[in-house]
């Protein structure tokens, strides 16, 4: 979806601040979205792709106007909505009103190796690949509504092939339930003046990995 | 509730009362998830140590050193970087599948996930609120060398820049240049250097100190 998420190119933002000495969290209830986000996939069922679509699947207004960890808070209050786990009357009344699905907690003996394993996303590929490395290939000038890892400041250009990571779960699909689709995955490399135009700094060369459905071949 | 007096270009947000009803959410939650049997505190503590204890940027900071002191290392970091992070211990989640890019005085590589905040958790912990901040989001593909001077680093003008927006379940992690002067430095020594923004690619690692 073209929402406020997708902020590549985007003026108006202002400089980047560092922080000096920075904390990994700047609030406990950080820490704790942070946690409640991790343990809940297990018992939510839901995919890294449809936690994404959660988070950025609002107006710009809401996006822009919360924090990175609220937004993490907004997506996860969504999921369980979504799934009758927890109810906004009952974050409402902050106590359960309802009964409990039936679901398994992740247990505190399987939370390492849970981030231990993470979830690698290659797959077999269903078929050859189609781009080579060096390969021109054009971003296509796609929009969906739903769903989609194509930042808006590629689509149209024209960039070459750097690398080919093999077939990984389409995000577009699994991010809906529709399954996991694998597709060649690759990083694809921009000059920076196809992309920003003629101003731009004449060394500068951008990549995003794109999925095979997201490109289209250029002669 | 008092209107917001700092914007929202940090994630900290210092309106109090704002503060304090997102605390009272969060508090809520976990009250209901716990008392439904959703959540395992236990789990909780472990996640939150996890990343507050054991990993971070001295993971990545070790994985630099080596390819700096160890040709073969080196070699194997830039052919497959997660089986050579593997082989020091570094695995799991958001570090799945991850590509080393080496800075040189040709080329400088810059990190960014202009669509949300992908980061490669296993080498560096979890990241900095700049790198998930709109400012950083919006102009590191764009305008890398005027990010690169809020971090107070100016490259000379024949280094080309090469930046990566993670944008797949790749992960990065950019090799800076060795200092000079760290001829005979051990591995440890050298990992001392290494800060986490050389590691991202809006800094560099630190020259040694005068002394040592």
């Amino acid at each position: 979806m073209d929402g406020a998420h997708d902020m590549g190119g985007m003026d108006g933002f202002g400089p980047v601040v560092p922080e000096a000495n920075e904390p990994l969290f700047h609030a406990a209830w950080e820490r704790r979205a942070f946690a409640l986000t991790l343990a809940m996939a297990r018992p939510g069922g839901w995919n890294l792709d449809m936690t994404r679509f959660a988070r950025e699947n609002r107006s710009p207004l809401d996006y822009l106007s919360k924090s990175y960890y609220q937004i993490w808070l907004a997506g996860l209050e969504r999921l369980m909505a979504e799934r009758g786990l927890v109810t906004s009357d009952e974050i409402a009344a902050a106590r359960p009103l309802h009964p409990r699905r039936d679901v398994a907690a992740l247990s505190a003996d399987d939370a390492a190796p849970m981030l231990a394993r993470g979830a690698p996303t290659e797959r077999p590929a269903p078929a050859p690949a189609h781009f080579a490395i060096g390969d021109r290939v054009r971003a296509r000038n796609i929009h969906p509504h739903t769903h989609t890892r194509l930042p808006r400041y590629v689509r149209g250009h024209v960039g070459v092939v750097e690398l080919v990571h093999g077939a990984h779960i389409f995000p577009d699909s699994h991010a809906l339930g529709a399954g996991e689709q694998p597709q060649w995955l690759y990083t694809v490399t921009f000059d920076g003046r196809e992309l920003w135009g003629d101003d731009c700094d004449p060394s500068l060369r951008i990549s995003v990995d794109a999925w095979e459905s997201y490109l289209e071949p250029v002669r | 509730m008092s209107e917001h007096q700092h914007g929202h270009s940090h994630d900290h947000d210092h309106d109090h009362s704002e503060l304090s009803e997102t605390e009272l959410r969060v508090r809520a939650l976990e009250t209901i998830l716990t008392e439904k049997g959703y959540v395992d505190p236990a789990a909780l503590d472990i996640l939150i140590e996890t990343y507050e204890t054991k990993v971070g940027p001295r993971n990545g900071a070790r994985v630099v050193a080596k390819a700096w002191t160890d040709p073969a290392y080196r070699a194997r970091l830039l052919q497959d970087a997660t089986a050579a992070i593997a082989e020091l211990g570094y695995t799991g989640r958001q570090g799945e599948h991850i590509v080393a890019v080496e800075n040189t005085p040709a080329t400088h590589n810059m990190v960014v996930c202009t669509l949300c905040s992908c980061y490669p958790w296993p080498v560096l912990g979890l990241p900095p609120v700049w790198y998930k901040s709109a400012p950083y989001r919006s102009r590191a593909v764009k305008e890398p060398r005027a990010v690169l001077a809020d971090f107070g680093v100016t490259l000379p003008d024949d280094t080309a820049i090469r930046v990566w927006d993670s944008t797949a379940e790749i992960r990065y992690l950019v090799i800076p240049m060795r200092p000079d002067g760290t001829e005979g430095f051990t591995e440890d020594q050298l990992a001392d250097l290494v800060t986490r923004d050389s590691m991202i690619g809006t800094g560099v690692a630190q020259p040694p100190a005068e002394n040592s």
